[in-house]
């Protein structure tokens, strides 16, 4: 009934889709990106003055110099709001829709690979090489931090230092969180890159989403719905740098984003399933 | 042609625009859903009425308002207003218990606002008589309702001056059923002259509020002091206040009428007569009414008493929305039996660090008052000298008043507030800390003072510093307390003198370390101007209390990580719990490569791409599907290939049913419309990448075969983005080919190769044939069909319009066609067979008779035949099938 050899469940395997995606430049250069912003930040800051580790205010880009583990905080401040979430939106965004765009898509769906199945695929490499940005950009910062800056504690705008192994603690449950808060993202751009044939608009489209969140989350006047923006919680990894960690803030980030992000993939996979491919 | 072409584009567009809606629809729905629950929260029509009026009292006329909710008669709550406010400042407060079911009697007191009359300062013959006749005009009123004729079911709460009001109000009306005393005092003397030592700053910003009533209500433009004569600089406050203000303003200290007349003001003299339910809700950050305040009212009423200390108070926040709703709810225990109790015997704030929004963060602790207990921690450092500046400058900064948790935003700026004055500090610090402390109350120390030379005015400052490894000091609450000692003995012998230092609530975290400083000097107060030397030690610990209880609301959100399970599962279920569909086969078809039935393609708007198709192909045949553009041909093989959904009928590939994804679309290869490469790689990449996601052995590729069918040559390496149309479209053929599928379907596979390749192309596909697989290929060109296909389906508007072998199409009985050089002798000695006569081709229709007799017959007539064969009629078969060109 099928060809020799065919199984639905050999079809795309996640290692062959790595190797399509890996070979892309888009690829090389985001993940370049997120890589090479830490150096850039250091070459920015060498154009100010050192500063006073004792010095007690201001704000964490005062203290970004402090040490290593301020520098990657400083880091996720800088890249919190747009490029983290840039990068997944591009991963999750083209997963669909460039297959689409070049084409390719209907002669992976003849082979046949099950369409959830391929969504899935997808979804999965597409976290992957999320995952490897969003880490790799605090990885670098950390090292680079180090280099420049030292292995020294945390010190926050309260004059609070967490010490450094407690801080290298914290700092990778920040990096967890942020993961898990961009989660929405995307969910939200493997939408678009379903609905959308095109990537630009996928990616575009959940950038935007995100940045009206902001601003909406910006406008106080909104109150209590403004726990509802996805982006609402984007900072709150913050709070694991206090003396004594509040959770709440951050397990509201996730809960939501991780709600969002279901929802988002279950409309995603019901329309994928359901589509007219006529690209 | 162009029409039908039009419309598939149109189509196209349309169905893109609609899913680009569906996902503009989706995100504005999720982002503005949330907002529509907002609003609609929000707005909900006031169900109370407020009426304005003015009240007369004995003296005065009173600016009230009275909040009546809709289901009446209902208990009454008596708002009274902060110092400086009127009946507007408790406008908020009003109408969330008026929503909550309270008659609320709101009011500007004397002196204040739009009322006439005098400060007293709640006053038991002004202000608490003025309270006492509204709760007896309440009594009156047929919506409120009575305990007994003339006694309401009434609560009275108020802030600052307000709390003040309702203590002395309670300790003074028994109808009173409950109070809430907020951010209030105990004793007035205590509150602006702690220890006897006047706290200027405070009282300062105090008599400018009872004066600024005096300049906003009058229609002077010019300040107080200026429009009106020397008794002006009392402003509203009666004379007897007035007096006492200026002999402490001007002296510091309190002489015995003024020491009456604040006792005579001040709840303590009342306190021991409360009978009803007392919530205390004192702040955390309030250098004016401090935590001591609470402490002492609680101490000193009889009835239940419960005490809430909040992150907040006169130099930080009221209390915020949950508080206050919390509030109400204790009301309405209280007065309606609704419910239980929402707060405990004792709960405080404790307050962590500045969260990014600025704000502390804050968590609650109930606690039983009953299990105070004091921790000693053992402070360092040697006896030290310390002087009183002349004139007592400088002065020590230890805040700003109401300003302090404002400050504390700006950390640098809350950092001026640890600053040492040379020479006026001794600091006395503990060893860092080996677990948390957590101090909620007032520290005691133990201090020994002697004088070194004259011994100056006595009056020393004493505050808790909370040190962190960097050496960063935090002053916790701003809490400063003086202390005035007691006559020193001239001799430099020492005196020892147990203070108890202002509240405060803090976690002195492990590592850090906890300091006692004694200075001279402090601008929030009257400080000593007389010279003076101290030399300062502390016997003894200090005494730090702590108040153990378990927090309020657990810090980790169980319900959210409930919710993030919850998620998680949903989404673990949703991944693996799928519909298994049987397939659907019908084995009598398992070796006819494809049929295909009653095929519909039908999209909204009216279009129908495919109507009602039907056909088969048989193992061995190249099937030519020919059609125009836009006849449905590319439309049936993106169904054949289970990319789009037919609206009726079915195609079986081997018996089975196309669906998407169905398992047996791996026998089928296919290329349609155009080709799909990765443009970033090489051609080769590209073919061996799309075998592997096939998932089928490599061996199975056959990819020798597929490359020379590509032809490609040393193209084949490099990237498909260089590649020209037609490479890509034997690249495309090529992969169509890989593992030499039973069915291989190809969609105009002519287009873009050149004349020898489409000549290769045919060798290919019949050898292909010939090997007992099938072809299938879709064209609009003839002659294409013509040359590579056994069988031919001719569509045209989606329909079958004719089908067959290509030579039963083409040529129907026995019409031939001789070009001849006569072709009128021709056309004679072949008679009434011929049909036609073009130019030197004559055409004949030789029904049963071959070709070979007719040439013969011409030949022997002298005619000499230049070519001989059957009529090419296909081309006209064609245009008559479709209705064009004839």
């Amino acid at each position: 009934m099928t060809a020799a050899g065919y199984a639905p469940s050999r079809t795309l395997r996640l290692g062959v889709e790595l190797r399509r995606q890996l070979r892309r430049r888009r690829t090389k250069m985001l993940l370049a990106l997120t890589a090479l912003l830490p150096l850039l930040l250091v070459v920015a800051f060498g154009f100010g003055e050192t500063p006073d580790t004792a010095k007690r205010g201001g704000t964490f880009a005062d203290l970004a110099m402090v040490s290593a583990p301020n520098f990657v905080v400083f880091g996720f401040y800088v890249a919190g709001a747009y490029l983290l979430p840039v990068v997944v939106a591009v991963f999750f965004g083209e997963a669909v829709a460039s297959e689409a765009s070049w084409s390719s898509l209907k002669y992976l769906l003849a082979i046949p690979v099950p369409r959830l199945r391929l969504l899935r695929q997808k979804a999965f490499v597409a976290g992957w090489l999320s995952l490897a940005g969003l880490l790799l950009f605090p990885l670098c910062a950390f090292l680079v931090g180090v280099i420049w800056y030292g292995a020294g504690d945390a010190t926050s705008p309260t004059g609070d230092a967490v010490p450094f192994g407690k801080s290298v603690v914290a700092l990778c449950v920040a990096s967890g969180y942020i993961v898990v808060q961009l989660s929405w993202v995307a969910g939200l751009a493997l939408l678009l890159s379903v609905v959308l044939d095109a990537p630009l608009g996928a990616v575009g489209g959940a950038v935007l989403a995100g940045v009206l969140s902001q601003i909406l989350d910006a406008i106080t006047a909104l109150g209590g719905v403004r726990e509802f923006l996805p982006t609402h919680y984007t900072f709150s990894w913050i709070d694991v740098f206090s003396t004594d960690v509040n959770w709440t803030n951050m397990a509201s980030g996730a809960l939501l984003s991780l709600g969002y992000c279901l929802v988002f993939c279950v409309f995603a996979a019901r329309r994928f399933a359901r589509k007219d491919i006529t690209s | 042609m162009l029409a039908s072409v039009g419309r598939v584009t149109l189509r196209r567009r349309l169905t893109r625009s609609r899913g680009r809606l569906v996902a503009l629809a989706a995100v504005v729905v999720v982002l503005l859903g949330a907002t529509a629950v907002w609003i609609s929260r929000e707005d909900p029509a006031p169900d109370f009425q407020v009426e304005d009026g003015f009240v007369e009292v004995s003296g005065a006329t009173l600016d009230t308002s009275l909040y009546i909710p809709s289901q009446t008669p209902a208990p009454a709550v008596l708002l009274a207003h902060g110092f400086g406010g009127d009946k507007h400042s408790t406008e908020k407060d009003a109408r969330e218990l008026a929503a909550a079911g309270f008659v609320v009697q709101t009011y500007s007191a004397r002196g204040f606002g739009r009322s006439t009359g005098k400060i007293g300062l709640n006053d038991p013959d002004l202000e608490v008589a003025d309270a006492r006749f509204l709760v007896s005009r309440l009594a009156s009123r047929s919506d409120v309702v009575l305990d007994s004729p003339g006694d309401p079911r009434i609560a009275v709460s108020g802030a600052s001056y307000g709390g003040g009001l309702s203590l002395l109000l309670a300790g003074t009306d028994s109808r009173i059923d409950a109070l809430v005393p907020v951010i209030t005092y105990n004793s007035l003397a205590e509150g602006l002259l702690p220890n006897g030592v006047f706290k200027g700053a405070w009282g300062g910003f105090l008599y400018s509020m009872g004066v600024d009533s005096v300049v906003s209500s009058s229609d002077g433009v010019a300040p107080a002091s200026l429009a009106t004569p020397v008794s002006g600089v009392c402003g509203r406050f009666t004379p007897e206040i007035c007096r006492a203000w200026t002999e402490v303003a001007t002296t510091g200290t309190m002489g015995p009428e003024t020491t009456a007349l604040l006792r005579r003001v001040s709840p303590l003299t009342v306190t021991d007569k409360i009978k009803a339910p007392t919530l205390l809700v004192q702040g955390e950050q309030d250098t004016l009414f401090g935590l001591d305040q609470s402490d002492a009212n609680a101490a000193q009423i009889p009835g239940p008493v419960q005490q809430v200390w909040f992150a907040g108070g006169h130099d930080g926040a009221y209390p915020d929305d949950e508080l206050r709703a919390r509030i109400i709810s204790w009301i309405s225990f209280q007065l309606r039996g609704a419910g239980s109790n929402p707060f405990g015997a004792f709960e405080y704030d404790v307050q962590g660090n500045i969260t990014p929004e600025g704000i502390p963060s804050a968590r609650t602790v109930r606690a039983d008052p009953a299990g105070a207990t004091r921790r000693s921690v053992e402070l360092l450092g040697d006896a030290q000298t310390i002087i009183t500046p002349p004139g007592g400058l400088p002065a020590a900064i230890s805040g700003m008043p109401a300003l302090n948790s404002r400050l504390a935003q700006t950390p640098w700026l809350s950092s001026l507030f640890g600053m040492d004055l040379p020479g006026q500090q001794a600091a006395f610090t503990s060893a860092p800390l080996e677990s948390q402390l957590l101090a909620a109350g007032a520290p005691r120390v133990r201090l020994r003072v002697s004088a070194v030379g004259p011994p100056g005015d006595g009056v020393l400052f004493l505050k808790v510093f909370d040190k962190d490894p960097n050496d960063n000091r935090t002053l916790p609450g701003n809490a400063v307390m003086p202390v005035r000692l007691p006559p020193l003995p001239a001799d430099g012998s020492p005196v020892e003198v147990d203070v108890e230092l202002s509240g405060i609530v803090r976690p002195f975290e492990t590592g850090h370390t906890l300091q006692v400083v004694v200075g001279t000097t402090d601008q929030n107060f009257r400080t000593p101007t007389t010279p003076a030397s101290y030399r300062v030690s502390l016997v003894g610990p200090v005494s730090v209390p702590v108040v153990p209880g378990a927090p309020t609301s657990s810090l980790l959100p169980v319900g959210q990580l409930l919710g993030i399970l919850g998620v998680l599962v949903l989404a673990l279920v949703l991944g693996f719990v799928r519909r298994r569909r049987s397939p659907d086969v019908d084995s009598s078809l398992s070796d006819t490569p494809l049929v295909i039935s009653s095929l519909t393609k039908a999209y909204p708007g009216g279009v129908t791409a495919v109507d009602d198709l039907s056909f088969s192909v048989a193992r061995g045949q190249i099937l030519g599907l020919l059609g125009p553009n836009g006849a449905g041909k590319t439309t049936t093989l993106r169904m054949l290939m289970g990319l789009i959904k037919p609206t009726a009928g079915e195609i079986r590939v081997f018996g089975s049913l196309i669906t998407p994804g169905a398992p047996v679309l791996s026998r089928v290869g296919s290329f349609v419309e155009s080709a799909g490469f990765l443009p970033h790689l090489s051609g080769i990449e590209n073919l061996r990448l799309y075998w592997a996601a096939t998932g089928r052995p490599a061996a199975d590729a056959c990819f020798d075969e597929a490359l020379e069918i590509a032809g490609l040559g040393s193209a084949l390496s490099r990237r498909v983005r260089t590649y020209s149309q037609g490479m890509r479209q034997r690249l495309a053929i090529a992969q169509a080919m890989l593992g030499l599928p039973d069915l291989l379907v190809l969609d105009e596979p002519a287009n873009g190769l050149d004349p020898p390749q489409i000549h290769a192309m045919r060798d290919v596909l019949r050898r292909y044939a010939a090997a007992g697989r099938t072809v299938v290929v879709s064209s609009h060109l003839l002659a294409e069909v013509e040359q590579t296909c056994s069988h031919v389906v001719v569509v045209h508007h989606g329909h079958v319009i004719a089908s067959g072998t290509v030579s039963e199409i083409a040529s129907a009985g026995g019409a031939s066609s001789f070009t001849v050089d006569q072709p009128v002798l021709a056309a004679s000695v072949l008679g009434p067979l011929v049909t036609a006569v073009e130019g030197s081709v004559v055409h004949a229709d030789l029904g049963t008779s071959s070709i070979g007799t007719a040439v013969s017959a011409l030949v022997a007539a002298g005619v000499s035949v230049e070519r001989a064969g059957p009529r090419v009629r296909l081309e006209d078969a064609f245009l008559q099938l479709v209705g064009e060109g004839s």
